[in-house]
């Protein structure tokens, strides 16, 4: 395979570049370059940029700035986001890791997108030049969408209150049966007073899991507590069939796998 | 298709090249440079045959773009020994039979390279997670492993 790469310092010129037929993004290429390698003929042509703000995490105040092209291995290993360097650690093996972005995660069909799944739970806000939407509605719209991912922002979450839990076969990088991201908030005698969880592996996309998230709320993080949740957890999904699990497989154990992370 | 240059230092060595726009480092290293060291085994990210260190950082370089690459400190199996001595970890590699076919090996060096130059004295856990994106067919692994730890001890023992 043979692409003409452009290369731009700038975000707005990327972004122009960007609306030629068959021109794609690049990010770390694990998904688009292995696309061009396996004969992936929609591809014609790859546009990246090197505008430096891509590449650096802010955080300050409780909030967080992550910018499209940094990998996981860099979110993995940043000090001040440990409660997240378990789901960033989640994505493949150690040069994958060192490879894959933010920005590219949010277009990871599944098995695929277990970052991502993390950032729902966080509630991101993604950036373009654009403006900002919501991460639920951008992973809605991403198939349609042409500008380039520069940023997510989230709120970093209180000690304890994120969860991540990714179930694979192959120990210890295989590819997600599923994945499971959770922000708990607790009142004080322990009463679940939010909650949100989102599953990956359980549709095409990263979902929200409304439905148990609602049963959630008001009751204790108990083997009882949590059995209305576990009883909504399949609502809505339409889980993907691949070589690691069938639709049928996921939905069994995904309330089992809820439950261990909710009583974790 | 355009031609791009592009420079890098390979091995300690400096090395500059025209590519196509968009070939892989792994294909400009094979054809271009005469580098046979990294295997081209599913091109697809999954194998690790292909792994090469930029930077001080493991990367796939069938998934890696060349022209990516300009400026950057690339090392690859081949430039290990010196002066016609093995790297200790090669050195393990052959004497705990970590090699069979062989395909999987430059790959499996420099996955264990990245790890040693920063975890000198790695846990068995360690190198397992190390090594996670490399395929082997014909080990079972557990030689690997033990080459791996084999050459850290050895290390550990020049460094005392
Ligand atoms: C062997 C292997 C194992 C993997 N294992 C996992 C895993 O366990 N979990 C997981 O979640 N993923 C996994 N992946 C998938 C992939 O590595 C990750 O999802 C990664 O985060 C994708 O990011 P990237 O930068 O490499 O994307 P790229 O390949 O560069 O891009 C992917 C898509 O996103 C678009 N894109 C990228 N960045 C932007 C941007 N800033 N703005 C707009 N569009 C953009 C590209 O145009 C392209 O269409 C694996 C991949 C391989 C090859
Ligand atoms: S050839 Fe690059 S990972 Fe298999
Ligand atoms: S020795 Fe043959 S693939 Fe590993």
């Amino acid at each position: 395979m043979a692409l003409a790469l452009q290369t731009f310092a700038t975000v707005k010129d990327a972004n122009a570049a960007l609306k030629a037929q068959g021109s794609r993004y690049l990010g770390g290429g694990t998904l688009v370059v292995r696309a061009a390698n396996e004969g992936d003929v929609s591809v014609s042509g790859l546009v990246r940029s090197t505008e430096p703000s891509l590449s650096t995490i802010v955080v300050a105040g409780g909030k967080v700035r992550i910018g499209a092209s940094v990998t996981m291995a860099a979110i993995a290993s940043h000090p001040e986001l440990g409660a997240l360097a378990k789901a960033a650690r989640a994505v493949g093996g150690p040069a994958i890791r060192n490879m894959a972005t933010v920005g590219g995660n949010l277009f990871a069909p599944a098995p695929y997108g277990d970052f991502a799944v993390a950032l729902l739970a966080l509630d991101a806000i993604v950036g373009t030049d654009d403006g900002e939407t919501p991460i639920e509605i951008f992973l809605a719209k991403r198939d349609g969408s042409r500008a380039i991912v520069t940023s997510v922002s989230f709120t970093l979450p209180k000690a304890d209150s994120f969860r991540f839990l990714k179930v694979s076969r192959v120990k210890p990088k295989g590819v997600s049966v599923l994945s499971i991201a959770s922000v708990l908030e607790r009142s004080p005698d322990g009463i679940v007073s939010s909650a949100r969880i989102a599953l990956g592996c359980m549709a095409d996309r990263p979902m929200r899991a409304r439905a148990a998230e609602k049963a959630l709320t008001g009751r204790s993080l108990t083997k009882d507590g949590i059995a209305p949740a576990l009883a909504a957890a399949s609502d809505g999904t339409s889980p993907i069939t691949d070589p690691i699990a069938s639709a049928w497989y996921r939905n069994e154990v995904l309330p089992v796998h809820l439950g261990r992370l909710l009583l974790a | 298709m355009a031609k791009v240059p592009v420079q890098f230092t390979l091995n300690g060595s400096e090395k500059a090249e025209f590519v196509d726009s968009g070939t892989t480092l792994l294909h400009a290293l094979r054809d271009k440079i005469g580098d046979t060291s990294p295997k081209g085994g599913c091109h697809q990210g999954t194998c690790g045959a292909c792994s090469v260190i930029i930077d001080g950082e493991l990367r796939l370089s069938c998934l890696t773009l060349a022209e990516t690459c300009n400026g950057a400190t690339i090392s690859t199996t081949s430039g290990l020994s010196e002066s016609g001595v093995l790297h200790p970890l090669q050195r393990a590699f052959l004497d705990t039979f970590a090699t069979q076919c062989g395909f999987c090996t430059p790959g499996m060096i420099m996955a264990a390279k990245v790890l040693l130059d920063h975890t000198p004295n790695p846990s068995r856990d360690e190198v397992i997670e190390a090594l996670s994106g490399n395929i082997c067919r014909c080990t079972g692994y557990e030689p690997i492993i033990q080459a791996v730890l084999t050459a850290a001890r050895s290390n550990s023992q020049n460094a005392a």
